[in-house]
């Protein structure tokens, strides 16, 4: 039994006296071309209170990775921050040196990704992985750290944690393979973890125990943490709030229960649309034409305006801003008012 | 067009039409070798003694998770690869009786797309010659004709002669499975399996190609073996339902009955891990989180193979494959909770005299 798990998670408010852990303010994110930077995220705001699930959601280049890279700093080579902060507690994580950001790194954010055996080093066992992390940023004995990892191996639902402490990554299966890696991502008790499709690879009854899991021990440890995920039955499941990405830019903004009973940006009901609910039936699934574009041909004005069913002249005139929205979120799109979205009912 | 159509709509099928594919005991085991001298040190029993009947125009949802055979099925369905035992009959023909040019020839009425065409498209070749192969290689088809008739093809997967001499690298995922599927149709066939075909494909793209899908069977009358391990989208497609665990079907049926009344645990447990997609009945539902992972193939548990993990399990189910159980709606159980206890306690006599 995965520890303290609890059958039927009441919806918690998200309490506004608890603190902001993290705070993406104006975030931009360029990429180095032939023809000069080449912008991958565009003016990116959002903040993680504790214990709470912030959600990233898009398609495939919508930016949400690269959102989530530009946080913790592990950007590609020729990807760069060029605007904004990224602010854990009073610090401003944009510019500081890659000394400081290791120390940073593990020890206030933490990050899971969709594929652990690429980021487990696969010439050492899991145990000692965890406890050289422990050593990594607390004054702590061999013995105590290797304490701690057998202790965290537990805490994350490893049967025999003394024994498989010993053992290689690839002895492990993919499911185990995740659990290790959140053991390891939260030993330090790290204030934020960023968890980067997480249960993307994993079957679907393996898939509810991590999420689980990772529920449990963010109940345990207060943890804020930021997901980002394609899947809207996993939004639905784990986050408090939700940012929609789509081609490099916030679309809407809300709290969950809000975004799927009341969606404000067409972008974000087209999604919701298209998701396969319910019967087989002769009626299409509703679609949304096109691709996402590629960052170097984005069109002018608002950017899903020539995917959009609901575009008019205006919206491909000037870029809409991110506002208030009908629901008490954000959204940017300029016929929002006018517009009576229906999500997926 | 002589194949009926399939029954979306709620018309009631006076007879039970022939089945189009009739799958009857498939098994296949591979070994698994170690050692300089490459001994056989373990069987693993990949699909052990599977039914299946897919109705002319219909689809039937083969689910499962990692290793529980479903692929297996798909490619033995083809003959891709060679069946222990078992029969594949395809319009009353069974295929595994075929030598191989009469295989050949039968292969034009099954075809099968993958989740990634990347990987089953030639990465050299245009989008023209992939989809004109087949036309080539089985209708001897040349020239302005067989180009005539892949514009056809791409036409009705939503390509046009832009895409003919692109290559697959160049295309979307979305676009990429649309040339597939095109490669797919050009012989006509009668029945596609289809292993994955959207996982790997964006929401918003997958609804696309699920229209597709759809649209094409109702023009074509194919009938679709449709592999996947998304629950929500298997439901959407198909009208029957079949559920494998660690290579055999636990529970088959109509589509609504399995998904509205599942039988077996696991098939509950399955349905019960996929997430809602709405916040409020999401968080409100009592989920069954099933203990541990799937066994090893190559040493699965003995008696019911799902019972190392079932949250019912009792006695007879670590000693006897329990039978299959008929219901009511007309689905099908493989469980010892759903056996009458006089059958099943005969069931422990036979396994006993063995």
């Amino acid at each position: 039994m995965t520890p303290g798990s609890d059958p039927s998670p009441a919806t918690r408010l998200m309490d506004s006296r608890q603190p902001v852990i993290l705070a993406v303010e104006h975030l931009s994110v360029a990429v180095d071309s032939p023809d000069g930077p080449l912008g991958l995220i565009d003016d990116v705001s959002f903040d993680i209170r504790q214990g709470e699930t912030l959600g990233l959601v898009g398609e495939s280049g919508s930016g949400k990775t690269v959102t989530s890279l530009a946080v913790i700093g592990l950007l590609p080579r020729n990807v760069r921050t060029v605007g904004g902060a990224v602010r854990v507690g009073d610090t401003d994580l944009v510019g500081m040196p890659e000394r400081a950001m290791r120390r940073v790194r593990g020890r206030d954010i933490a990050m899971v990704f969709q594929e652990p055996l690429s980021s487990l080093n696969p010439a050492f066992t899991i145990g000692n992985q965890i406890a050289e992390m422990v050593r990594a940023h607390e004054p702590v004995s061999r013995r105590g750290a290797r304490a701690r990892a057998v202790e965290m191996l537990d805490l994350a639902g490893i049967p025999q944690p003394q024994k498989r402490f010993h053992d290689y990554p690839h002895t492990f299966s993919g499911g185990m393979r995740q659990r290790a890696m959140i053991a390891m991502a939260l030993t330090c008790h790290p204030k934020l973890l960023i968890a980067d499709e997480p249960t993307t690879a994993l079957d679907v009854t393996i898939q509810a125990q991590i999420l689980e899991l990772l529920r449990s021990l963010q109940r345990e440890f207060g943890t804020a943490m930021l997901f980002v995920t394609h899947d809207l039955g996993v939004v639905a499941d784990i986050c408090d709030r939700v940012c929609v990405m789509y081609a490099g830019q916030v679309v809407e903004q809300s709290n969950v229960e809000t975004l799927f009973a009341q969606p404000c940006h067409p972008y974000t009901d087209g999604l919701l649309r298209s998701v396969p609910q319910g019967a087989s039936s002769t009626s299409r699934l509703a679609t949304i034409p096109g691709v996402v574009p590629p960052a170097d041909q984005m069109p002018a004005g608002c950017r899903f305006a020539p995917r959009c069913d609901f575009a008019v002249a205006a919206c491909s005139a000037a870029a809409p801003q991110l506002e208030s929205s009908a629901s008490g979120g954000l959204a940017r799109c300029c016929r929002q008012h006018e517009l009576h979205l229906r999500g997926a009912q | 067009m002589t194949l009926a159509q399939p029954s979306h709509d709620d018309t009631i099928v006076e007879h039970v039409p022939t089945p189009l594919l009739d799958v009857v005991g498939l098994s296949k085991s591979f070994p698994v070798r170690r050692g300089v001298l490459r001994r056989v040190v373990a069987n693993v029993r990949a699909v052990d003694g599977v039914d299946l009947k897919i109705a002319p125009g219909e689809t039937l949802g083969l689910v499962g998770e990692s290793g529980s055979g479903k692929s297996t099925t798909g490619r033995l369905v083809l003959r891709l690869i060679e069946p222990d035992r078992g029969i594949v009959r395809l319009a009353g023909t069974d295929i595994t009786a075929l030598d191989r040019n009469a295989l050949r020839a039968a292969r034009a009425d099954m075809q099968m797309i993958f989740q990634d065409p990347l990987a089953s498209l030639d990465p050299s070749a245009t989008i023209l010659d992939s989809v004109a192969e087949p036309l080539s290689v089985h209708l001897h088809m040349s020239g302005a004709a067989r180009t005539e008739r892949v514009l056809d093809l791409l036409e009705q997967v939503g390509l046009t002669s832009r895409h003919l001499y692109r290559l697959p690298a160049e295309l979307s995922g979305g676009q990429r499975q649309r040339v597939s599927i095109a490669r797919a149709l050009a012989l006509n066939p009668k029945v596609l399996v289809l292993d994955e075909p959207v996982s790997a494909l964006d929401v918003s793209t997958q609804a696309q190609v699920v229209n597709l899908l759809s649209d094409l069977q109702r023009e074509h009358g194919m009938s679709y073996l449709f592999i996947a391990h998304d629950l929500a989208v298997v439901r959407r497609v198909s009208q029957h339902i079949a559920v494998m665990y660690l290579g055999r079907i636990v529970e088959s049926g109509p589509a609504e009955v399995i998904y509205t009344n599942p039988r077996h645990p696991y098939t509950q447990a399955l349905l019960s891990a996929t997430p809602i997609p709405n916040p409020v009945l999401q968080r409100e539902r009592t989920r069954i989180i099933l203990r541990g992972e799937v066994p090893s193939p190559a040493d699965p548990p003995p008696g019911c193979h799902f019972h190392t993990r079932c949250p019912y399990v009792m006695e007879v189910c670590r000693v006897v494959n329990p039978p299959r159980t008929e219901t009511p709606d007309g689905s099908s159980v493989v469980c010892h909770l759903h056996v009458s206890s006089a059958s099943s306690s005969a069931a422990v006599e036979n396994t006993a005299r063995d």
